[in-house]
Formats: structure tokens, C-alpha cells, sequence
């Protein structure tokens, strides 16, 4: 389908598209466009005005300051995957990079885009949330930050308010210590995962510590799998795998039944585990 | 400051082109409708099967989740450029040699695809070739022929070595 009739505007700056924002009710910001443009084509949505931000300079740098690794909302998902910025200090985002849709997608797509929409079932939330990462954030009344478990609120929705703009995520760069491990369930290559699982920790001697357990299209949001993380650090992988009984209780959805995904959810996590246990190369 | 039409410049295979666009057309319409360029097709028009791939700025996109009015200043390329300018005859050639397509609704989005790949990697194994083409749907051949066919190229444009 064609969507509902639109008008459009170019931002030039952050200013300028925060101003954008407050003139029109049912206005929304426009990156990559890659998951914004399907919702309207199919009638999902029907905002009144695009404020197309890719225009605004600054926002599609990689950079690492302070023990911590910055990529700007603009940078698209083909050029994260080529960078050896991220390949060395966020692996489990390079890990997943190739798990989100397919190539002609991840060259316009957005990383901002991908956290600010916020599909249940995306890679980038959970991995962010794994990584215990921040977003920062530019409203009318200024910059703030906000972290990634305070980020995701409910199915597509996050704290961002009608007119902030997502300018930047941040993650701790990873040390030699770090472990991260990432798997996912899905029907073709690229789709939509039926269940996926993003997961960071730190080697503490032959164990784990501060294991980290995101899941993805197993709810409204990412998910943390508390318990499992908790019976993981003692190194005792079928017992967190029995602790996502607690943790999950997936709904069914158009791909598979919740009993499915919870089946699902556990194959995952054994191949996640030994993924968090290898020593890193 | 915004609008439901603007006018837009690019060039499309080289040619400069300067056109009013409705805000909501979408870059594959717009090149079919407004340019007559039917080489791209549109099939599901969310970003599934692949049909519109054209290029934007030298890399491949869903035509169908690109604006024609984000466009403007860009470089755009169609399979009807890309096929005139000899870039992918050897595809072409393999594709048609190995029956790679049989209704050929998805071959000019298969070929732009194919192209990026091999520009990228010039030694794809078949699995790396399956992923790339992931986003690109047949209904026709069952992929293994147009994962021949690519497979061949890459082994010819690299003088026979794998």
C-alpha cells in the first residue's frame, strides 16, 4: 500500500528539528527509515509531518572517551558493522550487526533508529540492555541521559517524550575480562527473531560475574533474565537454564506459541553460555 | 519550511533530474511513475522481498523504504543504468545460462544485490552468498540457481581462483 498523505521537512540542526517537533502534533522523525516507512506504507501509523534529520551534522560518529564507546544516532547499521571501533570495543554489538534484516536495510538503517522504535523482537535493545549501555537524549529543556533499563517502557514505547530527538547511545567499552554471547531463532536469515538472546558478563576466574541476560521477542520489551543470571555466575548453566521458568513467560505471537518461545528461550541460553564461557581470542 | 510537495534534483544513471515530488512518494514510484524506469519492480512495499532494490550514494536500498524526497542531491542507479553502463553483463549472462530466473519479477533486484556482494567479497562461499541475497525473495527458481549462477561469477571475475 501507499500511506496517508504527509508533508516534510528537512532539520538542519537539533534546534531546528525539537521545533519541528512541537508544530505539528503527530510529527515524527525520519533516520533510516527502514522500519518508520514499512509502518506507513501498511497504515500502521499516519503521522502529519516527517522531519528528516539525516541532514543534522555531528550525529554519525564512532568514538571512545572514558573507559566507554559513543556511536551516534546516525550512524547507519552497515557502517557499525565496518567499524573496527565497535568490532574491538562493543563485540556483542558487532556479534549482532549481522543478525538485523539484510544488507540493503543495514545500509540505511539507523542505530538510533533501531533503540528509539523499539520493536520487541530487535536486536540493538536487548544488546544494549546486556550491556547495561545509556541514551542520551536532547529535549526542549536540554541534553540528558537516560539508561537502557530505564529506556523501554512497553510494546514500542520508551520514556523518549514528542520532542526529544535520541542524538547518541553509549556502552562500557569492553576490557579483556569482558565475555558477551549472542544467538537467535529465526524463520529466514534476517528476519524478526522468534526468540534471540543478548548476553554480556565478566571472566572471574574459571566462573562468571555480572552476567547479563537480554532477551528479545519474548515480550512487550528486552527482558532481563534475573534469576538465570544469578544461578549462571555460579557457573551452573541447567540450573539458570530451569531459572527461566521464573524469568519468561513469553505471550504467543504470529510466529510461535509462548510455550515455544520458552522452549526456545532455554536452547538458547545453552548456547549463549558456553558462548560467555570460551576464552576470548 | 515543510510541505506535502517539494522539488527535488538528483541524478538517476547520470542524468540530472529536477521533478516535484508528493512528500509520501516513494523513491521505486517515483523512478516508475514520474521517470518511467520500470526496471525496478514493486512487490510487497515493506521491505521484505526486495523487487525495488536501487542504488542511493553508490550503495543498494529498498526503494519502497526510501523517500523520492530524501533523494534530493543524491546519486541514484537503476538496473536500467547499471545494465547499460556493462557493469553486471557477466552476471546477466550467468543468470540467463543457468536459468536463474524464471518469471524475472526479482531478477533486477537479485543482480544489484549480487553485484554489492561480489564488489564486496570477491570470494563468497555459497552460505555467504545465501545470507546476502537473504532479503531478496524468488518465487520461481528455489535460489539454487541464482546461488550457482553468482558463485560462477565471483570464480570468473577472480581468473578461475577461489
Amino acid at each position: 500500500m501507499k500511506p496517508a498523505p504527509f508533508a516534510y521537512a528537512k532539520a538542519r540542526s537539533l534546534d531546528e528539528a525539537i521545533d519541528l517537533l512541537a508544530t505539528r502534533s503527530e510529527a515524527r522523525l525520519l533516520a533510516g527509515g527502514q522500519s518508520l516507512l514499512a509502518t506507513l506504507n501498511m497504515r500502521l501509523s499516519a503521522p502529519r509531518l516527517l522531519i528528516d534529520i539525516n541532514g543534522i551534522a555531528g550525529l554519525d560518529t564512532i568514538a571512545k572517551t572514558d573507559g566507554k564507546l559513543e556511536i551516534g544516532a546516525l550512524v547507519r547499521h552497515a557502517q557499525a558493522e565496518r567499524s573496527p571501533d565497535i568490532a574491538e570495543h562493543a563485540p556483542l554489538i558487532a556479534r549482532a550487526l549481522p543478525h538485523i534484516a539484510h544488507p540493503a536495510i543495514r545500509n540505511r538503517g539507523t542505530i538510533g533508529g533501531s533503540i528509539a522504535f523499539a520493536d520487541p523482537a530487535a536486536e540493538l535493545p536487548a544488546c544494549l540492555l546486556a550491556l547495561g549501555g545509556e541514551i542520551d537524549v536532547t529535549g526542549p529543556k536540554g541534553k540528558r541521559t537516560v539508561k537502557a533499563e530505564d529506556f523501554f517502557k512497553g510494546l514500542f514505547e520508551t520514556v523518549l517524550e514528542p520532542q526529544d530527538v535520541l542524538t547518541a547511545i553509549r556502552v562500557p567499552a569492553a576490557t579483556a575480562q569482558s565475555r558477551v554471547g549472542f544467538a537467535e531463532f529465526t524463520m529466514r536469515r534476517g528476519d524478526y527473531a522468534m526468540a534471540g538472546l543478548a548476553a554480556s558478563a565478566r571472566a572471574d576466574g574459571k566462573g562468571l560475574a555480572d552476567a547479563r541476560l537480554a532477551y528479545f521477542g519474548v515480550g512487550a520489551t528486552p527482558l532481563r533474565a534475573k534469576q538465570a543470571e544469578a544461578v549462571l555466575a555460579d557457573g551452573k548453566i541447567d540450573a539458570a537454564i530451569a531459572a527461566l521458568d521464573d524469568d519468561l513467560d513469553p505471550p504467543d505471537d504470529i510466529q510461535a506459541t509462548g510455550a515455544v518461545k520458552k522452549h526456545l528461550a532455554k536452547v538458547l541460553l545453552g548456547r549463549v553460555a558456553r558462548q560467555l564461557l570460551e576464552r576470548r581470542a | 519550511m515543510s510541505a506535502q510537495s517539494c522539488a527535488i534534483s538528483l541524478t538517476v544513471n547520470g542524468d540530472p533530474v529536477s521533478e516535484t515530488v508528493e512528500a509520501r512518494k516513494s523513491l521505486v514510484d517515483f523512478l516508475r511513475e514520474d521517470l518511467a524506469l520500470t526496471g525496478s519492480h514493486v512487490g510487497c512495499e515493506h521491505g521484505f522481498c526486495g523487487a525495488c532494490t536501487v542504488r542511493v550514494n553508490g550503495v543498494i536500498v529498498r526503494g519502497c523504504l526510501t523517500l523520492a524526497v530524501a533523494c534530493d542531491g543524491a546519486r541514484v542507479e537503476t538496473i536500467e543504468g547499471i545494465s547499460d553502463a556493462g557493469e553486471i553483463t557477466d552476471l546477466q549472462a550467468a543468470f540467463e545460462q543457468r536459468n536463474a530466473l524464471q518469471c524475472g519479477f526479482c531478477t533486477p533486484g537479485m543482480l544489484l544485490t549480487a553485484q554489492e556482494l561480489l564488489q564486496q567479497n570477491k570470494t563468497p562461499g555459497r552460505e555467504l552468498i545465501r545470507e546476502h541475497l537473504s532479503g531478496n525473495y524468488c518465487r520461481c527458481t528455489g535460489y539454487q540457481a541464482i546461488v550457482d549462477a553468482v558463485e560462477a561469477v565471483a570464480h570468473a571475475r577472480n581468473g578461475g581462483k577461489r
